[in-house]
């Protein structure tokens, strides 16, 4: 049987979310051989391949490196899910949003630094105006909220996609 | 002097039922135990249908009705459950998402929320518009409670007890549409209030962490709504 290529990205989040994934405990037992990990904060791979039947997708679109990354990675994406509250809303990452990005680096590098005050230019991907959910900026097939999902709802999510069938998460809505 | 209430039947979801003349739809529909689901009605309090998540058909009327705040009528055919219904509900949570600052993971009253269970409730599992992002006012000047703008969703519960119950009127709305926020007084700082009495019912009814003690972390405002109940039993017994 062919292995479902799946891939797990990590943009503005905490990880929390990865944690949760491996909190399904030995049912990932159950998974690992049914799909190859073809990229992951857990694969040491560089660039994102082709071809990859459902890419996992945790935390907001904040950067322009993010920007860059989901649309990558939507073009090379079967089925997209947006794991989590900070995909999903933005969350946490969005809660700069009210504010100008300017203050918001001012806070960080200048008012709360207690050395070397300045604020990086180069290295640091700048950020966007806003933080996004992912589906403000890609298509989404599949979304799952919570900070984190619970690993059963993360493990019934691969489950189905496993599969073949998009799951249907209605009953199992969570946010927070 | 109101007509006097008389005895009719109407129909809810295919299902003949009596009632009285000087009842809501949604009053009705409890008593035979018809689910509607309700965000901004607080039983106890007057309705003023604000939230619109109570939304029900009414076989001639070519507009949806709020179900908390329509009386009743002989003959009446009122469909609580349909797919429209469904969509329009989720439309409704989603506006209220989209147009606050609606944190849940670090919210005073994240996992207690009714706004979070009615996301459940219609299955909402994303906005399908983008949110607003607002810069909203905390307002922490009162010495034991915190006003939150970026969690409220303007049911005025809190408006209607403080006036209904407590009798000072403390909070109102200002401003219009998207702009309109509770104040208290004259929108001054709630520390400053001269109306005040600190009772924290607005507190005990806010239906998400608008309004929350002072000093609570994520997830630990629990709402204590039951006065309301006791007060209208003990009314009651007085009479």
């Amino acid at each position: 049987m062919k292995k479902t290529r799946v891939a797990t990205v990590w943009l503005d989040g905490c990880s929390g979310c990865h944690m949760s994934f491996l909190d399904m405990d030995e049912r990932i037992l159950e998974i690992a051989p049914k799909i190859e990990l073809v990229y992951s904060p857990l694969v040491d791979n560089k660039e994102f391949p082709e071809d990859v039947d459902v890419t996992i997708v945790e935390g907001a679109v904040s950067s322009e490196e993010d920007l860059h990354k989901i649309q990558k990675i939507r073009a090379r994406t079967k089925i997209l899910v947006a794991l989590g509250d900070c995909a999903v809303t933005s969350n946490v990452p969005g809660m700069r949003n009210p504010f100008d990005t300017q203050a918001v680096l001012a806070r960080a590098y200048l008012e709360n630094a207690q050395e070397n005050q300045h604020v990086p230019t180069d290295v640091i991907p700048p950020l966007l105006k806003r933080v996004r959910p992912i589906n403000e900026v890609v298509k989404v097939d599949v979304f799952v909220p919570g900070c984190p999902p619970s690993a059963d709802a993360i493990f019934f999510v691969v489950s189905e996609l496993l599969e073949g069938r998009l799951p249907d998460l209605s009953e199992r809505v969570k946010f927070g | 002097m109101s007509t006097p209430s008389r005895v009719i039947t109407l129909t809810l979801d295919d299902r003949e039922v009596g009632a009285h003349t000087d009842q809501t739809i949604l009053e009705v529909a409890r008593e035979n135990g018809i689910v509607i689901p309700t965000l901004c009605h607080l039983e106890g309090l007057l309705p003023i249908g604000a939230c619109r998540i109570c939304l029900v058909e009414v076989v001639g009327s070519n507009k949806l009705l709020p179900a908390c705040a329509t009386k009743v009528t002989d003959g009446m055919r009122v469909i609580t459950q349909s797919e429209r219904l469904t969509r329009y509900r989720r439309r409704v949570v989603e506006f209220l998402f989209a147009s606050g600052n609606h944190i849940c993971a670090v919210c005073v009253s994240n996992h207690h929320c009714e706004l979070q269970d009615m996301a459940v409730y219609t299955g909402m599992s994303h906005l399908t518009e983008p949110y607003r992002y607002p810069k909203l006012r905390v307002d922490a000047s009162h010495e034991r409670f915190v006003q939150d703008d970026n969690r409220c969703i303007l049911c005025q519960r809190c408006v209607r007890v403080c006036a209904e119950i407590e009798g000072a009127h403390t909070w109102d709305v200002m401003g219009r549409g998207i702009e309109a926020r509770v104040i208290t007084d004259l929108n001054q700082p709630w520390g400053e209030s001269d109306t005040c009495t600190s009772c924290s019912k607005c507190v005990q009814v806010c239906p998400t962490g608008a309004l929350s003690i002072k000093g609570m972390a994520a997830a630990e405002m629990k709402k204590r709504k039951h006065f309301l109940a006791q007060y209208w039993t003990l009314k009651e017994e007085e009479s």
